[in-house]
């Protein structure tokens, strides 16, 4: 081998050795690099009680209560396995914060199987799209892209979550 | 027969050309030469762009049915993040050629893209955050995503400092070079890290096979965004590949007969 032939293996070594390295090391840490649970890892019992984690899923149409007077919320997140969490929350929500839509919150559960919550953002998905498109793909039965693609991304992401 | 042989050799003219035209390139006054000829048409290409994409998208395209008039940052926040991760790839593939082939341009290309690079990984981190807060509820988020990028405007600043810390040019291109070459598996990383693991952020709109999930009336702008802040880094590059090459040949002929 030329010293330049040398170089060139050196190099490529490199590279596929960090990422051989990279790879094994996200494995390991799958769990801890996940930002949140699904409602069936919930459901399927992967998290302990009272143990502190990110619930993430799309708020069930019709689910949403509020005591009037009181900032008490309690709502049902579901996923594409029509899993379902019930998740009791005091506080300020985000704007974006709907029915049909996606959110993330932080909390755990209590012996009740009641997730309490003590934050909850909104999760948007990658469509971007004008009013009056979202509302003619909502008079076609299309409730505008969101439910249907959060839902399967949910479903995608699982598979190696509950490995 | 004449005519075939004839058209070899124009074949071989033409093969000849085109490696000496690549290796002049590659020569530090010829380069400096095209960059500062290149320059202001740079620049100036990329004012045009980004004031059209800015109209476009601040003022022709329609609001979000979602996010409202919240979503426009989406014109500065894309490019940025876009070019963060090009930035580096530049600066990755510069500095293995520089590695491999010994090449003194190629380090000055690596060196040059970094702060730039820099720069930009900033302006989505803050872009992000400055978005996130009104639509997510949360300025920053230990999300994969989120911290990936942080992990890259990391390396870019690793990598200034390791070059300062290297008293001697040739030492330091080497090391940093190979920091570069290392980070470079960061890259993947931030791509699929929404589509690896659950997330906040959401999927990719644009980088993707399928069809972008964006309205036509706010993709065009965002593309015109896009082409805007490469030719603002190219020559920004250039600029900085400029200062990077004086700096090396400071003591060198050419460089007392272009300033004299």
């Amino acid at each position: 081998m030329t010293p330049r032939q040398r170089r060139m293996a050196g190099v490529s070594v490199v590279v596929v050795g960090v990422a051989i390295a990279a790879v094994m090391v996200l494995q390991a840490l799958q769990t801890n690099i996940t930002y949140f649970f699904s409602p069936q890892q919930v459901v399927a019992g992967e998290v302990d009680v009272g143990q502190p984690f990110r619930l993430g899923g799309l708020v069930e149409n019709g689910s949403f209560s509020r005591e009037s007077g009181s900032l008490e919320a309690r709502f049902i997140v579901t996923d594409n396995t029509q899993s379902k969490v019930t998740v009791a929350y005091s506080g300020v929500l985000p704007d974006l914060f709907k029915e049909g839509q996606g959110m993330v919150a932080n909390g755990k559960l209590n012996e009740a199987g009641i997730f309490v919550a003590d934050e909850v953002l909104a999760k948007h998905d990658e469509n971007y799209m004008s009013p009056e498109v979202a509302k003619m793909l909502e008079e076609q039965g299309h409730p505008g892209g969101q439910t249907d693609t959060l839902a399967a991304e949910e479903g995608s992401a699982e598979a190696p979550g509950g490995s | 027969m004449p005519s075939v042989a004839y058209g070899r050799q124009l074949d071989a003219i033409f093969v000849l050309s085109m490696w000496n035209w690549f290796f002049k390139l590659g020569s530090p006054p010829h380069f400096y030469r095209i960059a500062t000829r290149l320059e202001p048409w740079l620049m100036g290409g990329a004012l045009v762009l980004l004031v059209i994409g800015a109209y476009g998208g601040l003022a022709m395209a329609p609001p979000d049915y979602l996010q409202g008039d919240g979503f426009r940052i989406i014109y500065v926040h894309v490019p940025s993040a876009f070019l963060s991760m090009f930035a580096y790839s530049v600066m990755a593939v510069a500095s293995a050629i520089g590695l491999i082939w010994r090449m003194k341009l190629a380090f000055c290309v690596a060196a040059a893209s970094a702060p730039a690079g820099a720069a930009f990984t900033f302006l989505a981190l803050c872009t992000g955050a400055i978005w996130g807060e009104p639509i997510w509820g949360t300025w920053w988020a230990w999300d994969p995503r989120l911290t990936a990028e942080l992990v890259l405007l990391f390396l870019f600043l690793g990598y200034m400092l390791l070059r300062q810390a290297m008293p001697e040019t040739r030492q330091a291109d080497r090391a940093s070079g190979i920091l570069a070459v290392v980070g470079v598996v960061n890259l993947p990383i931030i791509h699929y890290s929404v589509e690896w693991w659950n997330s906040i952020h959401q999927g990719p709109s644009l980088m993707k096979l399928e069809t972008p999930s964006i309205d036509g009336d706010m993709l065009w702008p965002l593309l015109v965004m896009i082409v805007a802040y490469q030719l603002l880094f190219i020559g920004i590059l250039f600029t900085s590949i400029r200062t990077q090459i004086l700096l090396r040949e400071r003591n060198t002929r050419w460089i007392s007969d272009l300033l004299s």
